[in-house]
């Protein structure tokens, strides 16, 4: 697969992962409102997700649409971080991997409205209004959460220490990113680290709450080294299009 | 959303705010609305209603109403539940609680003498063209 294609599959893989996570919060959420709130965030992800996964199958050449992409790609073809598909757990931990991904995100788009791809920077352009949304919605809620009963602190804090170990394989990047960085097309990611940080840690310092110090990290999930939650994602995500090959309404 | 289950029960049943005005969208509750208790569990969250102003040129409109801790998270629930379909480009909430009702009990001396004065409407001169939402 061209490096090019390769990388739309990861920016694409995280937002289609992440969107189908969200999606299970619909009808669970702690209200209404928040069931319509994480079900938006989810469908600018699928979008985001279909305009990346289809230009993956364009540039790749073979024909592979972007429904074969999401639903006839088995786990280790998956290139997501392992960030995007831990369970949601409580809400706590969900918008701590909110906030994690989506202040990630927002610099991502943000750098890659510049691209010297075209296409890419559309996608960027696109969706980094929709991001920006995305954080606003999980810094709001961890402020909240974060500074409010003893229990919402506790458990805000539980979801942070959950979610932490994730959160550098984000900065990881390699020779795919290096190569088409080279060329003003890709994001290194590891240059987006720093400001990540500053933009993360204020929003937990306001929140009375503390940083993480994680003893472990992930590793591998670009290469299709996953956990074993992507799997059972996967097996609900898919098994509609695999049990009906072609079926639509 | 004003009277959306959230996993009620019986004893929720008897707290359910009383809400004494016309039914449909003019509904609003005229009593124990808890406005100024943000925090504990999603029913205990105070009432909002929210007012879209779906272009420029024309008024904020009623369109329903919504449950959130505080006026900021109000904002963004009413954002999400009541303009992702391009609805609007202005938004306002409002405490359900500030909002003082008319009373049907009062229809009658309120409203029915309004309904035989037509020297009050204006139906003797012609609109010039070019003038809309009058």
């Amino acid at each position: 697969m061209p490096v090019l294609a390769t990388y739309a599959l990861r920016l694409g893989d995280d937002a289609l992962v992440l969107s189908h996570r969200l999606g299970e919060w619909i009808s669970a959420a702690p209200a209404i409102e928040e069931d319509i709130a994480l079900g938006n965030i989810g469908l600018d992800l699928i979008g985001q997700a279909r305009a990346l996964l289809t230009y993956a199958g364009e540039v790749e050449g073979r024909g592979r649409s972007e429904d074969d992409l999401a639903y006839l790609r088995d786990e280790r073809d998956f290139a997501n971080v392992a960030l995007v598909e831990i369970p949601n757990g409580d809400f706590g931990v969900t918008i701590a991997r909110q906030l994690a991904f989506s202040v990630y995100q927002l610099g991502l788009y943000e750098r890659l409205q510049g691209s010297a791809d075209a296409t890419l920077a559309g996608v960027a352009g696109k969706a980094v209004k929709e991001v920006a949304y995305h954080r606003d919605h999980a810094v709001q809620w961890v402020l909240r959460l974060g500074d409010g009963t003893e229990e919402s602190h506790r458990r805000m804090q539980s979801g942070l220490d959950t979610v932490w170990p994730y959160v550098d394989e984000l900065f990881d990047g390699d020779e795919v990113e290096q190569s088409l960085a080279a060329q003003g097309v890709a994001v290194e990611p590891a240059g987006l680290r720093g400001e990540w940080s500053a933009s993360v840690e204020a929003v937990i310092a306001e929140a009375t709450l503390d940083q993480p110090t994680p003893r472990w990290r992930s590793r591998g999930s670009r290469q299709g080294i996953h956990t074993e939650s992507l799997g059972l994602l996967l097996a609900e995500m898919q098994h509609l299009h695999r049990s009906h090959p072609g079926a639509s309404w | 959303m004003a009277g959306a289950p959230n996993g009620g029960s019986a004893s929720d049943d008897q707290d359910r705010l009383q809400v004494h005005a016309e039914g449909g969208h003019g509904a609003v509750p005229t009593a124990g609305v808890p406005i100024h208790e943000p925090g504990g569990p999603a029913r205990d969250w105070p009432l909002w209603e929210v007012f879209v102003r779906a272009r420029r040129g024309l008024s904020h409109s009623h369109v329903g109403s919504l449950h959130a801790p505080d006026a900021t998270m109000a904002l963004r629930n009413a954002r999400d539940v009541y303009t992702r379909r391009q609805e609007g480009v202005s938004l306002w909430v409002v405490p359900a609680g500030m909002i003082t009702a008319s009373s049907p009990d009062e229809k009658d001396q309120f409203f029915d003498p309004a309904a035989d004065k037509i020297y009050r409407h204006p139906t003797f001169y012609d609109v010039p063209a070019g003038v809309d939402h009058l």
